[in-house]
């Protein structure tokens, strides 16, 4: 692994001549901040951030979609042309493979768009070519970029671009052919603020970074700002708040498993996952909120009464909110918001509870 | 008269008859970006030279601050409890973190200067 070179996205030299300070993530040379992780953070939740997330999977399938349901907890037959969805990739256990976004914005008969992980595209793709077998054909698309705009001027700014988004609301995805070049967006992205995520082609897509960074209400925002902008908006990170031994249930995703699934229980790991729906899981994923100021990072030991229950998947500060906050894991009798935790920090235990998410606001536009 | 000595990891002691006031430098206050938390030894801990002393948390991530020189705690700055953001606006001053009593002088000599750190940094 070490000897690997590190992939570029097609950003790269852009975030290069930006000042960006780079780091390697899933394989990739990413701008890890720019002027600064608070400034951006506080950037996108004031005005507008441009992320890149080129490094994500992008695929096209068209096919079966009854054979990729299998593993993925959405109802595709109900996914409308315009719309997306937000789902779930199951091993055969009901672990969660990988989080992704499904798309119809290629109308009736073009088949779904699917975004996945950076750190799970090679597995996810593999592991759904298997699945579906001759039934579909999933057609990798590494030559686009994608970007995140995220913020609460972000569609002001694309819309000021003369992207026509104004009736789009959180979750629709079209694609929109703009000067010859066809970009897909979707009125969503991962910092609880409203904002598009845009696939672009990659020859065009350094141009429609400068193009939107030529706006004064966006600025470049790096991977510390935005883990720290999921974080506060209580959402998931692949490989540390689940993974392949958790289920949908346990991760407090039950949302995304469609109702109309659990009434079918057509889905790779449906027993345990309805068993888990039906009886509680002896685990669940919750919000915890530190009483003082010393950040509890992933890793960090959770205890109630001096026993440890549990651990940290995700934490640090949330400079929205104004004080630390956090993840993890804990039996279910002590899921309850209010319940009294105490978080070990360097062996020293600090004062924490059960609370609910997002700690800031969503602010989807929801029309 | 006092004179100030810095560590390769960026920590700063000022040294005034047997006691040194320590901090870390603007160069590592600006790589770390905005603190947010700063976890400090409690009073009459001994440190020799080089161990993990605190803890100085930004928004991204934790990272040690080591003893510059061995010595015993004996002040700290509990400004830094309410207003973590002291050691971004002036790490070399308000935003001190301990004052050692300082229990071995010659380590001071092979620390670097003012110009040495300058040159370490640049």
């Amino acid at each position: 692994m070490a000897d690997t070179p590190l992939l570029k996205t097609p950003l790269y030299d852009l975030h290069v001549e930006l000042g960006a300070k780079m780091v390697p993530f899933a394989g990739y040379d990413m701008p890890v901040q720019y002027d600064g992780v608070m400034p951006e953070h506080n950037h996108t939740r004031a005005e507008a951030g441009l992320f890149d997330v080129s490094h994500m999977g992008q695929a096209r399938y068209v096919g079966d979609e009854a054979a990729l349901e299998e593993v993925l907890t959405a109802d595709l037959s109900a996914l409308k042309p315009g719309e997306q969805k937000y789902t779930l990739l199951l091993n055969a256990e009901g672990g969660i493979k990988d989080d992704l976004m499904v798309s119809r914005p290629f109308g009736a008969d073009g088949g779904l768009f699917l975004v996945v992980n950076a750190a799970c595209k090679r597995g996810d793709f593999d592991y759904l070519g298997e699945i579906v077998g001759d039934q579909g054909t999933l057609t990798e698309m590494p030559e686009r970029a994608l970007l995140a705009l995220q913020g609460p001027s972000a569609a002001q700014v694309v819309i000021d671009l003369g992207f026509d988004v104004a009736d789009m609301v959180f979750m629709d995805a079209r694609v929109i052919e703009r000067n010859g070049v066809k970009y897909y967006l979707s009125r969503s992205g991962y910092t609880g603020e409203d904002g598009f995520e845009i696939s672009v082609p990659e020859g065009a897509a350094e141009a429609f970074a400068r193009e939107l960074l030529a706006d004064m209400r966006v600025k470049p925002i790096g991977l510390g700002a935005r883990d720290s902008l999921r974080l506060e908006a209580g959402l998931c990170l692949y490989g540390h708040d689940m993974d392949e031994t958790i289920t949908p249930i346990e991760a407090a995703l039950t949302w995304a498993v469609a109702k109309s699934r659990r009434e079918r229980a057509d889905f790779a790991g449906a027993g345990r996952i309805l068993d888990q729906i039906a009886n509680k899981p002896a685990k669940k994923r919750v919000g915890i909120a530190l009483k003082d100021r010393a950040p509890a990072r992933e890793g960090t030991e959770i205890a109630i009464n001096g026993e440890i229950v549990g651990v940290v998947t995700s934490g640090g500060f949330g400079p929205t909110v104004g004080a630390p906050v956090a993840m993890g894991y804990v039996p279910t009798e002590h899921a309850t918001p209010g319940t009294a935790l105490e978080l070990l920090v360097r062996g020293k235990a600090r004062a924490a509870e059960v609370a609910k998410t997002p700690f800031a606001p969503h602010r989807f536009h929801r029309g | 008269m006092s004179e100030t000595r810095y560590t390769k990891d960026h920590e700063w002691v000022t040294v005034d008859g047997g006691e040194g006031t320590c901090g870390i430098t603007a160069y590592a206050a600006e790589q770390l970006g905005d603190v947010v938390f700063v976890e400090l030894p409690a009073v009459g801990t001994s440190f020799k030279q080089g161990d993990e002393m605190a803890v100085v948390e930004s928004v991204k991530a934790a990272s040690e601050v080591y003893a510059p020189v061995s010595g015993e705690v004996i002040a700290v700055n509990d400004v830094l409890e309410g207003e973590p953001g002291k050691v971004n606006e002036s790490p070399d001053g308000e935003g001190w973190f301990v004052k050692l009593k300082i229990a071995d002088a010659a380590e001071l000599g092979s620390m670097m200067d003012d110009a040495a750190y300058k040159a370490h940094t640049s």
